[in-house]
């Protein structure tokens, strides 16, 4: 099943964000004193292509937070450059939404006043607010929880309003962290096929992080592989299941993709552990491995 | 988010505080969907309205009713203790003659200084010192102490710095609402939650907006808090200050009364100051209410 995946870089596409060796090193005090340099990120080369979703998969600590971080402009990079549309990113900048796992909505703002937040401190004026907000929180199916506080709502609906919130001033690129994590597992698959139907029909760029292999592969056009000690992308895998996917998580060619970015995270891993670079016969073992992380 | 942090939510409030389920109506889910649920029969409500009055003056009334009773009867000596209808006459020649309000308007004049003074220096530097962890490091140090003196131990250095006039008393009162505002405000700003302020910043807030947009609603409630026991603190500390140095004055007025024997009116003193209290208490319960809507309130408390 080997044409389901492949490493080439995609052939057509204008670059919408660029990775030149980027790094981020912290300074940390040590345990005897003094201070030392904490290497999160080394080496990051990575191109994101327009309209493209990407996910980046990789067990905690290897930096994958951090490179959304990075792309936010919420913290500054140590060396090498991220360019947006060419341009070096300076800071946060409504170009770009965030989503988080922890939805971080506005607890004394109704659901409407938290997605027209980002429009407010744009000063669009009410009316024109209003429709946006109208616009979104239809896309995401709470019109009718327009006027609910977020202590009201599920955490599906929660993190539907972060998206209709990181949606509405209208950004070229989607950051997100983990964004389904804390959900339950039916809510989780509910929101995997809205948000990959949002996406279709807002074209928007995605940089999507998670530590799940099947959030992975259900939602990604690519998979940027990280290990840790320092954090670093090992492989980028094209995944070529072909869309829509509603349905095909029960798939042969679906469990062979979590196998095959089981095994590529896991070789990553060996080499963190100065390891030679091993295949992986027993499926049973990289799958028990994964179900860890 | 309900179960331990609801919980432990309803005990962060005052005790006074009841946590009341919201109206179905308003509830998310089932219930709204669900009509025959929500809406109640104007007999019913006006059945459980009685029903609640009659439970929150229940209590109070047979106090009364003892105090009436228990000076006629003689079972306590009526000199020290006269009767509640006593009381409320001699009450009411306060009031006629006008001595009453001679002391109120003093009262209110130190109160409103004392209570607004302290607002007006706590918050800004509550806020100021929730944002720059430095700053507050060195300052907290002093803040606890200041907060852990007993306020009327102090009484006679502000009276040896301001006088015995307006300005002890003032001071003393602004000493008093002044730190348990200032805690709860560094509190509350240092205490919002990282996430929201990350989610500002994603979308590029600078500082001022950062300030405005979130910390200081997010810190309300906490802040809240802060003035609700500044409040209660002033009006204690207002009357002590009166009854220590002064010659005029609800606290004086009190003390006064019961140096001439004037019982009934000394009562009525007191009566007057417990009510105020509670209206005070009241008015900011409401404002509290209505400004902290948006916090999470367990339904599961109090039935």
């Amino acid at each position: 099943m080997d044409h389901l995946t492949d490493l080439k870089p995609p052939v057509a596409g204008k670059i919408k964000i660029e990775f030149k060796d980027v790094r981020k090193v912290y300074r940390i005090k040590k345990e005897h004193g003094g201070c030392g340099d904490f290497v999160v990120l080394d080496n990051i080369n990575l191109n994101v292509y327009d309209g493209e979703f990407l996910t980046l998969v990789g067990p905690s600590g290897c930096g994958k937070s951090t490179i959304l971080d990075l792309l936010a402009g919420l913290i500054p990079n140590s060396g090498g450059a991220i360019l947006i549309d060419g341009r070096v990113i300076e800071g946060p900048a409504m170009d770009r939404g965030f989503v988080m796992q922890a939805y971080a909505l506005f607890p004394w703002l109704n659901v409407r006043a938290n997605v027209e937040f980002g429009l407010s401190i744009k000063k669009i004026p009410k009316k024109e607010r209003r429709a946006i907000s109208g616009h979104y929180l239809e896309m995401v199916g709470l019109t009718s929880f327009a006027n609910r506080y977020p202590h009201e709502l599920s955490g599906g609906m929660k993190q539907r309003v972060a998206i209709a919130r990181a949606l509405a001033f209208d950004p070229q690129v989607l950051l997100m962290d983990e964004p389904f994590a804390a959900l339950d597992a039916q809510t989780r698959e509910t929101l995997q096929d809205e948000l990959l139907g949002l996406w279709e029909k807002t074209q928007k760029t995605v940089v999507f992080v998670t530590h799940a292999i099947d959030e992975a592969v259900y939602l990604a056009d690519r998979i940027a592989v990280m290990a840790a000690g320092p954090g670093r992308i090992t492989d980028v895998v094209n995944i070529k299941l072909s869309r829509p996917r509603q349905g095909s998580r029960g798939s042969a060619e679906f469990g062979w993709l979590r196998h095959k970015i089981g095994q590529y995270l896991k070789s990553g891993k060996e080499i963190q552990e100065d390891q030679p670079r091993a295949v992986i016969t027993d499926v049973a073992e990289v799958i028990d491995a994964q179900a860890a992380l | 988010m309900s179960g331990p942090l609801a919980l432990a939510k309803a005990s962060a409030n005052s005790r006074d505080e009841i946590i009341k389920p919201r109206p179905a109506a308003d509830r998310p889910g089932l219930w709204a969907e669900n009509p025959d649920r929500s809406v109640k029969s104007a007999g019913s409500k006006i059945l459980n309205a009685t029903a609640s009055l009659v439970r929150r003056v229940a209590v109070i009334f047979l106090i009364i009713v003892m105090w009436e009773a228990f000076p006629r009867l003689g079972w306590i000596d009526p000199f020290l203790l006269p009767p509640f209808s006593e009381v409320v006459k001699g009450t009411f020649n306060l009031f006629k003659t006008g001595e009453f309000f001679k002391h109120f308007d003093k009262s209110i004049f130190r109160l409103g200084c004392g209570f607004f003074g302290g607002l007006a220096l706590a918050i800004p530097l509550g806020v100021f010192m929730g944002w720059f962890k430095t700053f507050e490091e060195y300052l907290n140090p002093l803040v606890e102490a200041c907060r852990n003196s007993s306020v009327l131990t102090l009484y006679p250095i502000f009276i040896l710095l301001f006088g015995i006039g307006e300005g002890a008393k003032i001071s003393i009162i602004m000493w008093g609402t002044t730190w348990v505002v200032l805690l709860n405000t560094i509190a509350g700003v240092k205490n919002v939650d990282p996430w929201l302020i990350k989610s500002a910043r994603s979308i590029g807030l600078g500082d001022l907006a950062l300030l405005r947009k979130v910390l200081l609603p997010a810190a309300l409630p906490s802040v809240i808090t802060g003035v609700r026991l500044g409040a209660a603190n002033s009006i204690l500390i207002l009357i002590a200050a009166e009854m220590i140095g002064s010659n005029a004055g609800l606290g004086y007025m009190i003390f006064y009364f019961e140096a001439r024997y004037a019982i009934p009116e000394m009562y009525g003193g007191v009566i007057f100051l417990a009510l105020m209290g509670v209206a005070v208490n009241e008015a900011l319960g409401y404002l509290e209410k209505h400004l902290t809507a948006w916090q999470e309130k367990s339904i599961y408390f109090g039935m």
